[in-house]
């Protein structure tokens, strides 16, 4: 007798045993602590909160352990989880200009106020493997950690200091596009609330803020080369520790709520001018959770070329693409409807299965009565 | 690190705030059959594609009493229909069914159930792109509006087209309909078969497609028509065999193979029809056989219990229903 096999349930039950088993490797080994993994894994568990929409260390810390290493399933998990939190206001906007800088390049200028600070940089390391680190490292040597704390004494200095945005410097003398003023208005989110195009430029940036790096990566590159060229700066990038301050209704004054970590991207681009206004540099802005400067510069890009509408600039290009680009960069959304491909389809292959042999029966009379 | 404080979740999960936002675009879609109403999905803790719409609207409207039954190509035990359904034992602890005379909410993914459904029933589509003008035209500001002025030339051109080069429409699932005599919809990814059984349903039939924030609906006894011509009208697919297991007549049959030398028969897609049917007495020319090896036997790490393969009788081809199985095209 014929049989379809009920296996579906026991099946999916010893999937995910095996899967236990897998993430937890050989267990002579020591388990990661989620610690382990938010000291030394730092810029993935900044990814994972960066694209996840969800700052908290430990929990992006968790995911990563439980996503095997995989950061878009990471990700995943994070957003999953974030989507039940309760939301009770927005806070004020950050100032970055107040941040405890960490690390702070400019491209434009060579010494500017509160001057340059290379900090933790993989930049002019040479891209060569470390074999020292198979050994396990119990503390760093001598000299490496007496450079570290001098580093450490240096932001030190930088913390109760204002540090000027180049772009503001600018500003001062008009040779930038002045930074729309905080209109005080509730932002859109669009966690919750369907987006429809076309979208304001808050709504764009938020979009962007956590698509995929590796998306906004190959779309900004794709501008460097001639797909909506956009003569780019880097006037500046900073990353630190910014507070993130709230006002609640009920107490009529702002609480500090904290410290986020963020890498900020000021973009500054050539703009030829128009009949209203005169030639001037415009902004393209980045702005992500944790040390993401890739991500923070693409997205840079990314945000100006999709300015070129209010900027009077030529369309055609696929970064320029408003819908395209947005509707695209959400990698949680992309990967699972690529990975529904996996999914039983066999209702509708039958249908086109039935309807090709159709077709090629029909085909073969043809051709049958063609050579009588 | 401190230990975790545990996480707790809501009753269907979302939070309540979010049940009723998703209600109130359910209303609006019911108001306004067919229209693609846009809604703040949520993200899911399953990935998009694999129902999340779905799975979002089922949420909204199960109550603590409903008995939910979930399908996945017509199957109960299909491994995503078994997640979801685990989904919703897990966070809303409500009773579930294989049963479509038993369920008070059908969730499926690519079929309308054999057993015709009734007034105290809401049927709830899995859908992935719902704009039945997307692959005509890609951009949501321009389909947006050819829907809002009716303009539905784009899609009978297409179907011209095939028929121009065909003969006849090569559309075989997500046919695309016209409901209550206004917006064109897409049925989800139903083979066409299905479409009918759309029409004068005294189901409530809502759409939930998740990654593209639509939630879309058919109240009952609402009129929906299968896009065609005077002179081409609207066919379904006739299966020429009768189901190998129950014998049942003008249902829609998945092919199986069952061999490496083209052997192959033909079973009800709905499990529970045909399980119904069996109980009930009816038997395929297949229901008899024996039992015979099991020409695929899982392999591979976790296999054991893994039997998602079909393990069927040996058979070869002069018996099965092969090329020519199909039986072509009836108006329904
Ligand atoms: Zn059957």
């Amino acid at each position: 007798m014929y049989v379809a096999a009920k296996g579906g349930e026991k099946a999916i039950r010893n999937a995910h045993a095996l899967l236990a088993k897998r993430r937890r490797g050989n267990e002579n080994l020591p388990s990661i602590g989620l610690d382990q993994i938010a000291a030394q894994l730092t810029l993935a568990v900044d990814r994972v909160m960066a694209e996840g929409s969800l700052y908290d260390v430990e929990l992006a810390a968790l995911a990563v352990k439980q996503a095997r290493g995989d950061l878009i399933e990471a990700i995943f998990l994070i957003r999953a989880f974030r989507t039940t939190l309760p939301r009770f206001g927005s806070a004020q906007p950050l100032d970055t200009a107040r941040m405890l800088v960490r690390r702070r390049v400019s491209a434009t200028y060579k010494d500017l106020p509160g001057g340059q600070l290379l900090g933790p940089t993989f930049d002019y390391t040479h891209r060569l493997l470390d074999t020292s680190l198979d050994s396990s490292e119990i503390r760093s040597t001598e000299s490496s950690s007496g450079v570290a704390e001098g580093a450490a004494s240096s932001v030190a200095r930088s913390v109760a200091e204002i540090m000027p945005r180049v772009t503001d410097l600018l500003g001062e003398e008009g040779l930038i596009e002045a930074s729309p003023a905080d209109d005080g208005g509730e932002p859109f989110d669009i966690t919750r609330a369907p987006v429809s195009f076309p979208v304001d430029r808050a709504t764009r940036l938020q979009t962007l803020a956590r698509g995929d790096e590796g998306y906004l990566l190959a779309l900004g590159y794709s501008t460097q080369r001639g797909y909506a060229r956009s003569h780019p700066f880097v006037g500046e990038i900073r990353f630190g520790d910014v507070e993130v301050m709230f006002e609640a209704p009920e107490l009529g004054f702002e609480v500090n709520l904290g410290t986020v970590q963020v890498t900020e991207c000021q973009m500054v681009n050539q703009f030829k001018g128009s009949t209203e206004v005169p030639p001037q540099f415009t902004r393209g802005y980045g702005l992500v959770f944790g040390q993401c400067e890739r991500k923070a510069m693409s997205m840079a890009l990314v945000e100006r070329a999709l300015r070129w509408q209010e900027l009077g600039e030529e369309p055609g290009a696929p970064a320029q693409d408003e819908e395209f680009v947005l509707s695209h960069c959400d990698n949680v959304q992309a990967t699972g409807f690529v990975e529904h491909l996996k999914l039983p389809h066999y209702v509708d292959f039958q249908a086109e299965l039935d309807l090709v042999r159709r077709m090629r029966s029909e085909h073969e009379t043809e051709m049958k009565e063609a050579a009588e | 690190m401190s230990a975790m404080p545990a996480i707790t979740y809501n009753f269907a999960y979302l939070d309540e705030q979010t049940k009723r936002m998703i209600r109130r675009a359910i209303l609006k879609a019911i108001a306004v059959p067919g229209y693609q109403v846009p809604f703040a999905a949520r993200e899911m803790p399953m990935p998009y594609g694999w129902g999340t719409g779905g799975v979002q609207v089922t949420a909204a409207v199960l109550g603590r009493d409903d008995v939910l039954k979930v399908i996945d190509q017509g199957a109960d035990d299909t491994t995503n229909a078994v997640a979801i359904r685990g989904f919703f034992e897990k966070t809303a602890r409500v009773a579930t069914t294989t049963s479509t005379r038993e369920a008070t909410v059908i969730q499926t993914r690519h079929r309308v159930p054999e057993t015709p459904l009734r007034e105290d029933q809401i049927l709830v589509y899995q859908v992935p792109i719902p704009e039945p003008l997307r692959f005509l035209e890609p951009r949501e500001t321009e389909t947006r509006q050819l829907h809002a002025l009716a303009e539905y030339g784009l899609m009978h051109v297409k179907l011209y087209e095939d028929i121009a080069r065909h003969g006849h429409i090569a559309t075989t699932y997500a046919y695309p309909v016209e409901v209550a005599g206004r917006y064109v919809m897409d049925p989800s990814p139903i083979p066409k078969f299905d479409n009918p059984k759309m029409d004068d349903c005294p189901a409530l039939q809502l759409f939930g497609a998740g990654r593209e924030k639509r939630i879309y609906a058919i109240p009952p006894h609402t009129k929906v028509r299968s896009l065609d011509f005077e002179d081409h009208p609207f066919r379904v697919q006739r299966f020429a065999k009768p189901c190998a297991l129950c014998a049942a007549t003008g249902v829609y049959l998945d092919e199986v193979i069952l061999d490496d030398k083209g052997g192959r028969m033909f079973v009800c897609s709905d499990t529970d029809y045909c399980n119904t049917r069996q109980e009930e007495g009816h038997r395929g020319e297949m229901s008899g056989a024996s039992p015979s090896r099991q020409p695929f036997p899982p392999r591979g790490e976790g296999a054991e219990g893994g039997a998602l393969h079909l393990s069927p009788p040996g058979r070869d081809r002069s018996e099965a229903a092969g090329e020519g199985a199909s039986g072509g095209e009836v108006r329904p």
